[in-house]
């Protein structure tokens, strides 16, 4: 077969219709995007319509559009149900949308950076800061009265801190390798954990303990229509906008440092740079929402098995896929032992984990 | 044109290369050649950029390789590394346009004219029809000359190689470097080519660089270097030279048993 062609001078023929077979991969990720747009939209609408007082879909939608376009003008529903749409679901839902993308971009740059499928957002140790602030507010008032929404300013500082110590720790002559930045997160991941365990045993604080326990688990209920919401769209929608653009780089990256070199791309630089992007992103994401564990871990996976390996694509699937998961989580950890409330991280778990059990039999099948 | 002047590199305390000067012109395919650790893909990172030598400099066509932008270097040499990515997910079509991505502004996609580079470049290894199955997939051989059509896609004027032939059988070996000379040749190409393999080398190079003891122990053409006494010296076994049908050939004896035989 390639012996006779393989010699053979390039003949400048014009190239028949897609024999790179692109047209089909282009195809499949458009079906992928129009499916989860669709796929979105109707879980924001599910999703702000189920819970204990419950708003039939239709009501939702002219709730939103009355709000969002003044269409329609005229209120045909209750105040309740306005009130509980606008109010309190709505926000939820959208915070649960982006933190789930950007769990889930991130989690697809983290793993082109450092090549291993099991590496998730929290690697850099930044949900272990993050707690670790958020503890210090809960259970110590630090920050509360001289900031507003100090709950999430301490997390945030703490996040950045802890990222920053796992960048130092990890750092050698200039450069960061991903060997070194996978165990300086560990590293930093485990103190910074016992910092946090020591806080609250320290505060001596039972109802406190309940505060930090619930937002290490990962919890919605802080949403509103407020400046941290704001801050958390304008980061997410960023960090999809950057990783989209650096689609061929992640490509190059993730096959090697070599690799990248040769195609243009410094791969020390770059790494550095992804990382401050990675870093502020989930550091935003974590101190709005607490630490939802496993979405940045599955999503990138079910992501690539959807539209291949090419990262701007993965990433473009990644984060509506991220928020879909999210927000389906947060209806069930609303709604399982209603009026009670579980940690969102719980049900998360419940689901991630089983997945990635069976990513490791196949990833042990396949070196086998 | 690539010229490297007063090359060095250490690992740590070890001096791997001192002062290495050599020079790949186009249209001709330069084979660096060594014992294991002589310093020859250490020698082939310094030309393409990957390790900067803390003396002297390297030049493509006369202008200094690390004062030129990455994706500007990428436009002129093309490497075919070792590291594959066989995790990537990514299709053989994918990988291979990765080599346009240099060409491409951030926001750009890629281009019909892309397509057809990277098509032609697929048609020219005799791999076309891998190109809608999965990267990961394939066998080492079928790998190695899918980068070879990415090193071809990038359409630049110097290719460097190293170890091209390493996972190939026999036949590929000698397709993929048949390649590699008939590209220096047809197109004017600067290659430059790590190789294990001396007959390889004498078969497909047209100059040798011989590495040894952290610095050149021969350069030439290759009828010049692959002498047995130069060669004996620098691997420690025994070499003998034939030529067969025009080609140069060398035997290998371990100079243990040649002692004792003789």
């Amino acid at each position: 077969m390639a012996s006779d062609t393989a010699v053979r001078p390039a003949t400048g023929q014009p190239t028949p219709p897609d024999v790179l077979g692109l047209r089909a991969s282009r195809r499949r990720t458009t079906l992928w995007l129009v499916g989860l747009t669709l796929g979105l939209v109707a879980t924001v609408v599910v999703g702000v319509g189920v819970g204990a007082f419950s708003v039939p879909a239709g009501t939702v939608a002219q709730v939103i559009g009355h709000h969002l376009v003044g269409w329609p003008a005229e209120r045909t529903w209750s105040a309740p149900a306005d009130a509980i749409v606008w109010q309190v679901r709505l926000p939820r839902v959208v915070l649960g949308a982006l933190v789930g993308a950007g769990l889930a971009i991130c989690g697809v740059a983290l793993q082109a950076m450092v090549r291993n499928v099991l590496a998730d957002p929290y690697l850099l140790g930044v949900n272990s800061g993050a707690s670790s602030g958020a503890a210090a507010a809960i259970l110590f008032g630090v920050g509360v009265g001289y900031v507003e929404y100090a709950l999430q300013a301490t997390a945030f500082l703490g996040a950045l801190a802890a990222s920053l110590l796992v960048f130092l720790v990890a750092r050698s002559a200039g450069r960061v390798t991903s060997i070194r930045l996978l165990l300086a997160g560990v590293a930093v991941g485990y103190a910074l954990y016992a910092l946090t365990s020591f806080l609250i045993f320290a505060s001596g604080s039972a109802e406190g303990a309940r505060s930090v326990m619930f937002w290490l688990l990962g919890s919605l209920a802080l949403a509103q229509w407020n400046v941290p919401l704001a801050i958390v769209a304008v980061v997410v929608v960023g960090a999809v906008v950057l990783l989209t653009a650096w689609g061929r780089r992640l490509d190059a990256l993730s096959i090697g440092d070599e690799t990248a070199h040769t195609l243009g791309v410094r791969p020390e630089r770059f790494r550095l740079v992804l990382l401050v992007v990675v870093a502020l992103c989930v550091g935003v994401v974590v101190s709005a929402s607490g630490s939802i564990g496993f979405v940045g871990l599955v999503v990138p996976h079910l992501a690539r098995r959807a539209v291949g390996g090419r990262h701007v694509r993965v990433v473009v699937v990644a984060a509506p896929m991220g928020a879909i998961l999210l927000i389906w989580a947060d209806v069930l950890a609303r709604t399982l032992f209603a009026p009670q409330e579980i940690p969102i991280g719980i049900i998360t778990s419940l689901v991630g984990a089983p997945f990635l059990l069976v990513l490791i039999r196949r990833l042990h099948a396949t070196s086998a | 044109m690539i010229e490297a002047a007063q090359l060095s590199w250490s690992y740590g305390r070890a001096q791997v290369l001192r002062a290495v000067t050599l020079a790949a012109p186009h249209g001709r395919v330069l084979g660096l050649i060594g014992p294991n650790g002589s310093g020859k893909t250490t020698l082939l990172r310094l030309l393409y950029g990957a390790l900067s030598s803390p003396t002297g400099s390297v030049t493509v066509d006369g202008e200094r390789l690390a004062a030129l932008p990455p994706r500007e270097a990428a436009r002129r040499l093309a490497v075919v590394v070792q590291e594959t990515g066989g995790e990537s997910s990514m299709t053989v079509a994918e990988m291979v346009l990765l080599g346009r991505g240099p060409h491409l502004s951030t926001f750009q996609r890629t281009r019909p004219e892309d397509h057809a580079i990277a098509a032609r470049a697929l048609d020219r290894v005799g791999a076309t029809h891998l190109a809608a199955r999965s990267f990961a997939g394939l066998s080492g051989g079928e790998r190695q000359r899918v980068l070879i059509a990415r090193a071809l896609t990038q359409r630049s004027t110097h290719l460097l190689l190293d170890e091209p032939t390493n996972h190939l059988d026999i036949r590929y070996q000698h397709e993929v470097l048949g390649l590699v000379a008939d590209l220096a040749h047809d197109l004017h190409t600067t290659t430059v080519v790590v190789l294990h393999d001396l007959n390889l080398a004498a078969r497909y190079c047209d100059d040798l660089v011989l590495l040894g003891d952290g610095g050149i122990a021969a350069a030439g053409t290759v009828d010049d270097v692959l002498v047995p006494e130069v060669l004996e010296s620098v691997y420690g076994i025994g070499i003998e030279r034939l030529e067969t049908r025009g080609h140069l050939h060398l035997l290998f004896h371990p100079l243990a048993r040649q002692e004792a035989t003789t």
